[in-house]
């Protein structure tokens, strides 16, 4: 069963054709990562599935349903999460706070429940010991934690991660890419779009490569990263 | 002792300077919106509370309670069909709007009710008064004073410890971002307006047994409201109950020492204020 389906998705900006005729299946409980280099329209394929931008051709479907014409809002109680490449934490409001709110409106838990749910996902996140501390007053690598622990918190069966491990280092990135490898075998779905490319391939089963708005091709995460194509126009290899 | 009298007449004043403002406070802390019609909202909350009172021959505290519900109708109508449309990253287009607002009302109001003064009249409660340790204090002014903190306290309830408050605080946060968390903004907005109409028909409810009131005097309303916010800090909600205090218990000194200071003394205790903490006494944070 698929839990996410894109058909043709197509989507251009003035002249600019930012998303080019894209078809991509993905299974539930899978890990799929997307490479690419800047401009080849990855965090705009987020905005497709996540609902922030509508496609001028194509279907997105999640499950099977056809959620094309839906918003943003719809989808996440459709069970998208997304993190963003720039952590857009509520910096007025606590840690627990900020994962309170997206449990309850978006995830629907209910009051004494949501508190325990949200700690829960808090100690898995790393994040248990700055649970009363301000959003706004925390580290990068906190930052991004919490942007994936709010991320959970809306209980998503598919989740969206933009470049979470930029910016980190290497000890950091280690810890972030154990959480993230927990997710994903209690079998929430993931799509990650990453340049740190060694912790993104410790984690996912499949690749795809965008560039210029085109799938250039996805598979195995071996067979991606051998290709000619995608050495030369990725990693700038002569070959 | 006529000193501590003076005082304590002026901090129970400042509790209803307190009402006028908590609802604009919680309005610009959820939407970062000055609404310039808060002041002829109260006193259109003070002749719907009269107009409930005449018709049905109540008490203006028990028409005051039919009062609520229709005011928290009309703000949440309010937002939802004419703020939400004008509100964005631009801060003038809600504020014209909101000042056209204010003109619509007064003559609205001017229209239906004439320019006659009117005054609720709520029996015997309005002369009677205790003793407070020596010093003789009104039972309504006690009781404006009272309702003030009650309210400051509540809305701070609802604000730290509701799922709603949460709501508040992350849509002032990130407009943008709450939806992503299933909470639409517009929605939040208009039960905000709601809630503020609410504290704005109590703040009605005490100025119109306290004093009389036409249509024309919100402007007036506006700016104590304004100064209240400003001296306690934006974003501040016990703040502001401090700030009515200052202005109250200013306006109370400078009455003493000439009746004929009364106002000012209130308006240079802001400007004071504004010199020495220009972000007010309790800013919510730097930001």
């Amino acid at each position: 069963m698929s839990i996410l389906t894109l058909k043709s998705v197509s989507k251009s900006f003035g002249a600019l054709k930012v998303t080019d005729n894209v078809s991509l299946d993905v299974e539930a409980g899978e890990a799929l990562g997307i490479i690419g280099p800047n401009g080849a329209g990855k965090s705009t394929l987020f905005n497709l599935i996540a609902g922030n931008i509508k496609p001028d051709a194509g279907q997105v479907l999640l499950e099977g349903v056809d959620v094309t014409q839906r918003s943003p809002m719809e989808r996440v109680h459709a069970g998208v999460g997304r993190s963003f490449q720039i952590p857009q934490p509520f910096n007025h409001l606590s840690v627990f706070e900020n994962l309170m709110v997206a449990a309850q409106f978006g995830g629907e838990h209910r009051g004494h429940e949501a508190g325990t749910f949200c700690m829960s996902i808090l100690s898995e996140t790393g994040l248990a010991s700055c649970a009363q501390d301000l959003a706004g007053g925390l580290s990068l690598l906190q930052r991004k934690r919490l942007e994936l622990a709010r991320a959970m918190a809306t209980s998503p069966k598919l989740i969206l991660l933009d470049e979470i491990a930029g910016g980190l280092t290497d000890g950091e990135c280690v810890d972030l890419i154990k959480t993230i490898r927990n997710i994903h075998s209690q079998g929430t779905s993931i799509i990650w779009i990453e340049h740190v490319l060694h912790a993104l391939n410790s984690v996912v089963d499949r690749l795809m490569v965008l560039n210029f708005g085109r799938k250039l091709m996805v598979g195995r995460v071996d067979d991606v990263m051998n290709a000619p194509a995608v050495r030369e126009i990725y990693l700038g290899i002569e070959v | 002792m006529i000193w501590i009298d003076t005082l304590v007449q002026g901090v129970l004043l400042g509790g209803l300077y307190a009402l006028f403002a908590a609802g604009l406070s919680l309005v610009f802390g959820v939407m970062r919106l000055v609404n310039l019609a808060h002041g002829d909202l109260i006193v259109l909350a003070a002749f719907v509370i009269l107009s409930v009172a005449t018709a049905l021959n109540l008490n203006p505290f028990v028409a005051a309670v039919i009062a609520i519900p229709v005011m928290f109708a009309v703000g949440w109508v309010l937002q939802t069909y004419l703020l939400n449309r004008v509100l964005g990253d631009d801060i003038l287009p809600p504020l014209l709007v909101t000042f056209g607002l204010s003109v619509v009302i007064q003559n609205g109001l001017l229209e239906l009710f004439s320019a006659d003064s009117r005054k609720l009249t709520a029996g015997s409660i309005e002369a009677e008064s205790v003793s407070l340790g020596g010093v003789t204090v009104g039972v309504m002014p006690l009781l404006t004073f009272v309702s003030a903190v009650l309210v400051i306290f509540a809305l701070n309830q609802i604000f730290y410890r509701t799922k709603l408050g949460r709501a508040f605080r992350a849509t002032s946060d990130d407009r943008e971002a709450v939806g992503l968390m299933g909470i639409r903004p517009n929605n939040v907005f208009a039960i905000a307006t709601g809630i503020a109409m609410v504290v704005a028909t109590i703040a009605a409810l005490y100025l119109g047994i306290r004093a009389n009131f036409d249509p024309s005097i919100g402007p007036a309303r506006l700016l104590y409201a304004f100064e209240a916010v400003i001296i306690g800090g934006l974003g501040s909600l016990w703040g502001t109950l401090a700030g009515g205090v200052i202005i109250g218990v200013s306006q109370a000194l400078g009455a003493a020492i000439n009746p004929e200071w009364q106002i000012l003394s209130g308006h240079v205790a802001f400007v004071v204020v504004l010199l020495v903490r220009p972000r007010g006494l309790f800013p919510r944070s730097k930001d």
